[in-house]
């Protein structure tokens, strides 16, 4: 089965450390993964508000591009970003359902010879390790188990919703479970899935950073030494947004946020500097020697 | 922030607010536009939008709808009602940050988050939203940078929006933003694809059709 991916725009910009740990972490398992050539921005939330045929024309053409590119017609293009990860799942499922705007949106693609059949599978990497890959042999691979870690395991919205692709929409587990297959402790939270404040916190800040707040503030009280996301958008808003809430809102947060596939890095015993941990900005302190045996680590 | 902009919006609409005098509340029912409702169902799965039965879940799981003029479930029943100018003002469409809570949870299934993309998109065509709003403007510029780059490039997006609504925020922001690049999390190069003809192409296609459908 052949893997393309999806960067999105987010993945070369403020989410530069969540794609080179992707690569490194598929590259360490021996997963080949293929860039998706000439990929086109998903249109994220902001096309869908100004015209919905051409955001899912501007989204099918990549899933055209995966079709022609993966040869038998039957891809599997995985988006890390959850935002892309949506908009084409969204727009896969909503061509299938309603003919008339596949017809209108191959129509369009026609005029430059592309043509859309509905066969590419988009996939989260989430989805791809858990459940194609498989937690054994991802537990058989660790090198440094991240023994005594607390970690508070946050979804987001979109990976889990409104599809329920691989996992439940408002209880998720499937991060957790790879944390703990990688030898850590999760946090019980039942934050997990609620909203960060995505683009708010940049437009309406009072809204967006007070929804942030809710998050972080939870995380601690939990006692989470650190927090993985599955999105780079989620990421941003978490980390690089402390210090201005507890400048405004007077709190004392300070918690790491790191992408999942950092923290999968780690255990699996590649470098911060493949991984990207150097861009963080709450640089988290991992256990750096291998444990003897029967030694607890704690990180 | 969201204060003024509210009792922005209501002094708009109440026009009739004299000192003493009885004030009618509510509309007419003739002046309801009736075929709003139906407009707004016309995209996909919106045909749900008439079988909301006003439980209000929504509006409970909602995590920004404390912020809101109109609450989620107010909206369902306004659109369907005709109160086109209040919903089409209303705060309550740009402030959804898409997170898809209420869909998950709505007995009846009904796409919520898609009814405020279609009000979002009836509100700019038809111009009726709040001018400094970030929020529409900065959807706009994504539009139109990704029409033209067909990738968005996040640090001249910003710039963009900052311009135009509040260039003072720009300073702002200045120290996230050279925190961001220091930790090479930024790029300043614009991201554009290699086939910029054939996108364009595609997405002209497409608005040519709408265009031919609508008149």
């Amino acid at each position: 089965m052949k893997y393309l991916y999806y960067p999105g725009c987010s993945l070369h910009s403020t989410g530069k450390a969540y794609e080179e740990s992707v690569l490194a972490v598929f590259k360490a398992l021996e997963i080949p993964l293929e860039e998706l050539e000439d990929w086109n921005c998903c249109g994220a939330t902001s096309y869908f508000s100004i015209d919905e045929t051409e955001a899912f024309a501007l989204a099918a053409r990549n899933l055209e591009l995966a079709e022609n590119q993966s040869g038998n017609g039957h891809a599997n293009l995985i988006a890390p970003c959850a935002a892309c990860y949506l908009v084409l799942t969204k727009t896969q499922h909503y061509l299938t359902s309603y003919p008339d705007i596949k017809q209108k949106v191959n129509d369009a693609l026609d005029t430059v010879g592309l043509h859309y059949e509905g066969k590419t599978n988009v996939r989260h990497p989430l989805d791809v390790l858990v459940n194609d890959y498989g937690l054994d042999k991802i537990t058989k691979r660790v090198k440094k188990p991240l023994k005594g870690l607390r970690v508070a395991c946050y979804y987001g919205c979109q990976v889990v919703r409104p599809f329920k692709v691989f996992d439940d929409s408002l209880y998720p587990t499937s991060m957790d479970r790879l944390a703990k297959a990688l030898g850590a402790e999760t946090i019980e939270w039942p934050l997990k899935t609620r909203c960060c404040g995505g683009s708010l916190t940049g437009t309406i800040q009072e809204a967006g950073l007070r929804l942030s707040r809710a998050l972080l503030i939870d995380a601690q009280r939990r006692k989470a030494d650190i927090m993985i996301t599955c999105c780079p958008l989620c990421q941003h808003n978490l980390e690089c947004y402390q210090d201005r809430i507890n400048r405004k809102l007077g709190d004392h947060i300070h918690i790491p946020v790191a992408y999942f596939t950092q923290l999968m890095g780690i255990a699996l015993g590649l470098s911060e500097k493949e991984l990207g941990i150097h861009r963080l900005f709450n640089r988290p302190r991992f256990a750096v020697t291998a444990p003897k045996k029967g030694e607890p680590v704690h990180a | 922030m969201t204060t003024p902009m509210v009792e922005q919006v209501k002094s708009s609409t109440n026009h009739r607010t004299t000192k003493k005098a009885i004030v009618r509340r509510i509309k007419y029912e003739e002046e309801l536009d009736h075929s709003f409702g139906e407009e707004i169902a016309s995209f996909a799965y919106g045909e749900k939008l008439f079988s909301c039965i006003q439980c209000g879940t929504c509006s409970a799981t909602c995590p920004l709808s404390h912020y809101m003029d109109y609450t989620p479930r107010k909206v369902i029943a306004m659109t369907r009602a005709g109160f086109k100018e209040e919903i089409l003002n209303s705060l309550t469409i740009w402030l959804c940050a898409s997170c898809y809570s209420c869909l998950v949870q709505c007995p009846q299934q009904i796409h919520i988050t898609d009814v405020m993309y279609a009000l979002k998109r009836e509100a700019i065509a038809s111009g009726y939203y709040p001018r400094r709003l970030p929020i529409p403007v900065l959807a706009k510029a994504f539009f139109n940078q990704v029409r033209k780059n067909g990738r968005n490039t996040e640090s001249w997006l910003l710039v963009n929006l900052y311009l135009r609504t509040n260039p003072f925020k720009m300073f702002k922001e200045a120290v996230l933003g050279m925190k961001l690049l220091f930790h090479g999390r930024m790029s300043l190069m614009p991201d554009r694809i290699k086939r910029r003809n054939e996108l364009t192409t595609i997405l002209n296609a497409v608005k040519a059709r709408e265009g031919a459908v609508r008149s």
